[in-house]
């Protein structure tokens, strides 16, 4: 049958298609929907989870891969940092199920910290990498990326990009899918249990099988060559089909596309550079492929002229386009670029910055902190998330954002450098299961002096609202016990732990300012639903004739929904969700109305 | 058929459900097609891109730039913010009324309709819909999307059958909204064939 499909949503098929029995991941864009394809597919007797991080997602998927059962893993590219501990070792052990692990990359970055290439991850790992341009290829690509990781027992990486991620096709997906049968776990502690002899054995052994991998890949379908010429283009990813679409009407170029980076089809490249006297490369994030043909332009001794992102011909950062691809490859064959449309007269645009939804619990508990701390000296260390937002004018409320969970501990390292400040860590409830936990540890051992405020929104709302342990939903669509942030706190030890409706706001201010008044590690846990998972209270309204026109609740909140008008200020009740806090901040009591409505 | 479609707006418009409907249209029609989205953050408000390849030629997951052959614009400043990816001898149908920055009370843009449409009109053919205006009759804006799906369908640019897009509207839209989206669609084709006259 025939679907329409978002590349996510074909690697999801194309893993089911596959036989996969364990798919386990953490959501971060582009990566998010691949789970969720798979929960909305039947999918009986397969294991599914969004795990706390992308650390614990691939270790359940290791001891599946090692009963022999296929597992898949999705997570985007930083998100393998996280995991990057057991795929290093997993590496090093190998499988005997199938283990891909999906990893997005996001060039641009569009909604990213990071512009890291999967592709240096399979190098430092030594293991094998899918790379596919189109969903199609995306679906046809996971089952060999299944295949590979059998027939040589080790990981592979798969490595879409937000592009194949988010675009749509149709997909011919089978009427039905069954996981495929396995054998179980069979103990061997040579085997499965890593010692410094085994990594020594397994080195050599793994870097033997890569020659092998390097040559079978040399014979993989979707790395291609087209045309001819004395001049190449070699590309991989997406970046194949905006120069596909450069080359459609030329000739004399011949067009080479490498589909598995690492480990590098050598003997695929030196056939089909028989008769190229130049080079470019066109290719997403680092400069991979450029390198490794250099390498073996080197160890060949060919005469052959290398371009791309190395000598500037191409940008080192950004994301790849069509456009892009065409000025660069007329600059390399030595053609005009059509001059673009002479937009002098264009009009200023305007910018639609992100901002925090009307109604949002997170503005009104960066609000309170701020109310609670004015005129002292205050860091305010930010976190993943929504709530990054908080950093944008009036709220202003984000100092620092650099990792996941590194709120709650870049709070402490300031409380060591600055005596004179009260140091606070923000972080959201997803966020604390993820990597949240074991900086409050580190905290309450080491002594610090700070305030940890979890902006408790009951889901991951950033990356689509999926559930996570707070919620007490998991995929396999089961309601369990809800872990319970305040008790994790007092289980750590933590003595200061209050929880408060943010939407409350004279309570949350209290709140917030007995905090700063004690010290040591103190908690503040802000509970409130997000608005795109709860029912709107009602609408709030300002009385025309009671309202001065101060527009000190635009000035001091800045909520989407307070519009200032010609001579008036008003609500747009479209978007506000009757939050209240707008009423808490007005002079004269003009705003009202919501929650009796 | 090989055709380009160019559908833009900002959050919360339903940019995104009109490019499904015209998807599974040209694909209900034996056509291949691909399609793209550009939502940056995902927020609220922010400028969200649609590209719609139908057509097996088309290998780029974005349409590249001045290809596409109609655009629908559903705000006049993304008009303009995508204008180049549309032919120049493309045809835009642009809907007049602006969507100020969620931003606007804090920080003024200065953004002025008029000077969007000014120069859209300079620079390719345009159909002008205004969506306060055309949707008075519904009460609001819901069913603006499909109105503007109606205004293309009517201008004849779309290549795609009325009764085609009418099915596919049936099939995505809840069954108690089926009769007022019907109602929406046809008051955008007779708005769309007026203006191609
Ligand atoms: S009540 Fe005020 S602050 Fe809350 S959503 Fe409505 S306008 Fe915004
Ligand atoms: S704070 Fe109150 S008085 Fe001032 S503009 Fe807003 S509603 Fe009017």
């Amino acid at each position: 049958m025939k679907e329409y499909v978002m590349g996510n949503g074909a690697i999801a098929l194309g893993a089911l298609a596959a036989g996969v029995n364990l798919v386990a991941g953490y959501p971060g864009t582009p990566s998010s929907e691949i789970i969720e394809t798979v929960s909305k597919y039947p999918h009986e007797g397969v294991h599914l989870e969004w795990s706390v991080n992308e650390k614990a997602a691939l270790e359940v998927a290791v001891a599946a891969a090692y009963s022999g059962a296929r597992a898949l893993v999705t997570m985007k590219q930083m998100g393998l940092n996280v995991a990057s501990d057991p795929l290093m070792s997993a590496a090093y052990v190998g499988v005997k199920g199938g283990l891909v692990i999906v990893s997005a990359d996001d060039p641009g970055p569009i909604s990213s910290q990071t512009e890291q290439d999967t592709r240096r991850y399979a190098d430092f790992c030594r293991i094998p990498v899918f790379d596919p341009s189109t969903p199609e290829e995306a679906f046809a690509m996971i089952g060999d990326a299944f295949d590979y990781s059998e027939k040589y027992h080790t990981p592979v990486l798969f490595r879409p990009t937000t592009r194949v991620c988010h675009a749509y096709a149709s997909i011919d997906v089978p009427d039905s899918f069954s996981p495929v049968k396995y054998e179980g776990f069979i103990k061997d502690s040579k085997k499965w249990v890593i010692f410094p002899r085994l990594s020594y054995i397994n080195h050599g052994k793994i870097e033997e099988r890569n020659k092998e991998i390097s040559d079978d890949f040399s014979a993989y379908e979707f790395n291609s060559v087209s045309g001819g010429g004395e001049k190449a283009v070699i590309t991989s990813g997406v970046s194949f089909s905006y120069v596909g679409e450069c080359l459609k009407n030329s000739s004399g170029v011949k067009l080479i596309r490498i589909a598995t980076a690492f480990p590098f089809p050598e003997k695929f490249l030196l056939d089909s550079l028989d008769g190229v006297k130049e080079i470019l490369c066109v290719e997403e994030l680092s400069p991979y492929i450029e390198e490794q043909v250099l390498r073996i332009a080197g160890k060949y001794h060919l005469d052959i002229k290398v371009s791309g992102k190395l000598d500037g011909s191409v940008p080192h950062n950004g994301e790849n386009s069509a456009e892009l691809s065409e000025t660069v490859i007329n600059a390399f064959l030595g053609k005009s670029s059509d001059t673009d449309e002479a937009d002098s007269d264009m009009p200023d645009l305007p910018v639609r910055p992100p901002v925090l939804c009307a109604g949002c619990p997170h503005r009104a508990s960066f609000y309170a902190v701020k109310q609670a701390v004015k005129g002292k000296k205050a860091f305010f260390c930010g976190d993943i998330g929504c709530y990054t937002l908080g950093n944008a004018m009036p709220l202003d409320m984000v100092d620092t954002c650099l990792c996941m969970g590194a709120g709650v501990t870049m709070a402490q390292g300031f409380s060591y450098t600055h005596d004179d400040a009260v140091c606070f860590g923000f972080i959201g409830d997803s966020t604390f299961f993820a990597s949240g936990m074991t900086g409050v540890v580190n905290a309450v051992y080491n002594e610090a002096d700070i305030i940890i405020c979890v902006l408790d929104n009951s889901t991951t709302a950033m990356t689509g609202n999926q559930p996570h342990p707070g919620t007490g939903l998991n995929m396999m669509g089961n309601f369990v016990d809800k872990v319970d942030i305040a008790k994790v706190f007092e289980g750590i030890g933590v003595k200061s732990v209050v929880t408060v409706d943010p939407l409350d706001h004279s309570r949350a201010v209290e709140a917030v300012k007995k905090a700063v008044d004690e010290s040591g590690v103190r908690a503040v846990i802000f509970k409130s639903p997000c608005i795109a998972v709860s029912k709107p209270q009602g609408k709030c309204l300002i009385d025309n004739e009671k309202c001065i026109k101060c527009k000190k609740c635009i000035r001091e909140i800045g909520c989407p929904a307070l519009v200032a008008a010609e001579n008036s200020v008003v609500i747009d009740s479209n978007l506000c969700t009757g939050c209240g806090l707008c009423g808490e901040i007005c002079p004269v009591g003009a705003i009202g109305g919501a929650k009796s409505e | 058929m090989n055709k380009d479609i160019i559908i833009c707006g900002v959050g919360g418009q339903g940019t995104v459900l009109a490019s499904k409907i015209l998807a599974a249209s040209a694909m209900q029609e034996g056509n291949t097609v691909h399609s793209a989205e550009t939502i940056g953050m995902a927020q609220r408000g922010g400028s969200v891109t649609s590209h719609v390849r139908i057509g097996g030629e088309a290998r780029s997951p974005l349409i590249p730039f001045y290809s596409a052959e109609i655009m629908l614009a559903f705000e006049p400043a993304e008009a303009v913010r995508n204008l180049k990816y549309l032919d120049k001898s493309g045809v835009a149908v642009v809907n007049t009324a602006p969507t100020k920055p969620v931003t606007e009370s804090l920080s003024p843009s200065g953004y002025e309709s008029a000077v969007m449409t000014e120069y859209l009109e300079k620079k390719r053919d345009c159909i002008f819909v205004n969506s306060r205006e055309i949707c008075k009759p519904f009460g609001s804006e819901k069913f603006f999307n499909i109105i503007m799906l109606g205004v293309a369908a009517g201008s004849e640019k779309l290549g795609i059958s009325k009764d085609t897009l009418l099915s596919q509207i049936k099939k995505r839209v809840p069954e108690k909204f089926v009769e007022a989206n019907i109602k929406a669609f046809t008051a955008g084709y007779e708005a769309g064939q007026n203006a191609g006259k």
